[in-house]
């Protein structure tokens, strides 16, 4: 089968556009972050360059850029050049399956308001958000300094101690829907959203998520203060600003999914869908700072007891009763 | 309920810099905005006069003696009519920690700090100010005092003749 010019046309303009919103954002997020935690704190954060400093973000990645760029003289060259990038790639990667806004009629043509839309895309984002945590084990291994290295392992214990809650918390989403397929998942939350049936389900895939960012409550693989910066204690220039942009990239694509399994998606009245979406994304990302500026952090045994005792039975018995339930009323 | 108090914990918290987030910063932008010391600030140091327009320092030393710094040096002199005052008197600004001792150990009220608090400069031997730099036309905090007119017997003024001072008495004529 040929494949239609314009059909691809379209899909390359998505992905151009997705890029731009994607990175631009994630650059005006930490301008976002640096000022609400300086209205938290009392302060007023950045308002020099620019208007209400509003050209903060260029003036950190001119800095970012024309640093220099140090790799450790007894680290692993490849793997800490390339470690950056398999912390920033999946979280880009992850926002092709999340469908940002209705689909569009566009000459003649249906235009879904995602990049792709595939069957397995939930399991897609499992496996990916799986993949981001190599960066930062493989950033912190090859540095050899021993606080990258303790601040990779903690990355690691994190993992395995958040991934699974996050994976069953999504299950009753599915059930709900009866597809992995992201868009049959908003179209199954037209009338009412999973919120309103899955409270429990909701508040762990929002713990898993905190956790999924390494953000504060989370942050054990950084933990400023303990290990200098963790993994990327070593790191410098550009090759910082990846792990720092790809955090930023994941909170907003993971704010993104909590709607789209949570919120309806890009469902809403009145406004159109796309600002539904944007909206909703973002309002994760101001809770995300607004947590970062209340809430110390955690030891790490006591996130892996939190994942391991108290989020993982409470998902698996919010399966549990997902399923009676939809077995009761006949649902299933 | 352990449960349930955590997550009213979590949820005040919250709340509360929520509240913070809507409240006025208290950052002084400072190039643009000055806040204005209380008087009794210290910052730059200066020397000052009497009413009558005399410099109030006699070159005692106690300031000097008194700077934990060691940022205070002067050499003392005497002049027709028997006033003492400093030759010179520098105060490296470099070191000095602004603490204040020596303005409390002046007799005279002569060294007063100040709440001038921009005094950076570009180069650090601009900070070495000497007494040219440091005297002022005014009193300062006390502007009324003048100390030779208490103590200055034999110097200023004959004796009896002081501020709150009485002429001495003629012991002989006490006697019975």
């Amino acid at each position: 089968m040929m494949p239609d010019p314009v059909e691809i046309a379209f899909v390359i303009a998505k992905i151009g556009m997705v890029l731009f919103v994607i990175l631009t954002l994630a650059a005006y997020l930490v301008y976002a972050e640096r000022r609400l935690l300086a209205w938290i704190q009392d302060r007023k954060g950045p308002n020099r360059v620019g208007p209400q400093g509003l050209l903060q973000p260029l003036a950190d990645l001119v800095k970012l850029l024309t640093k220099e760029d140090v790799c450790p003289p007894a680290g692993d060259r490849w793997l800490f050049f390339l470690a950056p990038a398999m912390a920033a790639i999946p979280a880009i990667m992850t926002f092709a399956i999340v469908p940002f806004g209705a689909p569009l009629r566009l000459a003649g043509r249906d235009l879904p308001l995602q990049v792709a839309d595939l069957n397995v895309g939930l399991l897609l984002f499992m496996a990916l958000s799986s993949i981001a945590v190599y960066g930062v084990a493989l950033g912190g291994w090859a540095s050899n300094s021993k606080y990258a290295l303790l601040g990779s392992l903690r990355g690691l214990a994190q993992l395995i101690s958040y991934e699974l809650s996050m994976g069953l918390s999504l299950v009753p989403a599915v059930m709900l829907a009866r597809s992995f397929r992201l868009s049959d998942i908003v179209a199954a939350q037209a009338g009412c959203w999973f919120i309103l049936y899955q409270p429990l389900a909701f508040v762990v895939f929002l713990v898993s998520i905190l956790a999924e960012c390494k953000r504060i409550p989370f942050d054990l693989p950084e933990a400023e203060g303990e290990l200098v910066a963790g993994f990327h204690t070593e790191y410098s220039g550009m090759r910082f600003g990846l792990f720092f942009v790809g955090e930023y990239i994941n909170i907003i694509v993971l704010g993104g999914l909590a709607a789209t399994f949570f919120l309806g998606g890009w469902h809403g009245p009145v406004l159109p869908g796309i600002l539904w979406f944007w909206g909703k994304a973002l309002a994760f990302a101001f809770l995300f700072i607004w947590i970062r500026g209340t809430l110390p952090r955690l030891r790490y045994d006591q996130l892996m007891h939190f994942g391991w005792k108290v989020l993982t039975p409470l998902a698996l018995v919010n399966i549990l009763a997902t399923a009676w339930w939809l077995f009761l009323t006949g649902g299933a | 309920m352990r449960v349930v108090d955590d997550i009213t914990a979590i949820l005040t918290g919250l709340w509360t810099t929520l509240k913070h987030i809507l409240r006025r910063p208290v950052t002084v932008q400072y190039p643009e905005e000055k806040r204005t010391p209380s008087p009794r600030y210290r910052a730059r140091i200066i020397l000052t006069r009497d009413p009558d327009g005399g410099e109030r320092c006699v070159a005692c030393y106690l300031c000097s003696a008194a700077c934990p710094v060691d940022c205070i040096s002067m050499q003392a002199e005497e002049v027709e009519g028997g006033r003492r005052r400093a030759a010179w008197f520098r105060i490296n600004f470099s070191r000095c920690i602004f603490c204040g001792l020596c303005a409390e150990a002046c007799p005279t009220t002569a060294i007063q700090m100040t709440p001038d608090y921009e005094i950076c400069k570009r180069d650090v031997m601009d900070l070495v100010f000497e007494k040219e730099d440091l005297l002022v036309a005014h009193g300062g905090k006390d502007a009324r005092y003048n100390f030779y007119r208490h103590a200055g017997i034999g110097v200023t003024q004959p004796r009896g003749e002081g501020a709150e001072e009485r002429p001495p008495v003629d012991v002989r004529g006490l006697l019975p």
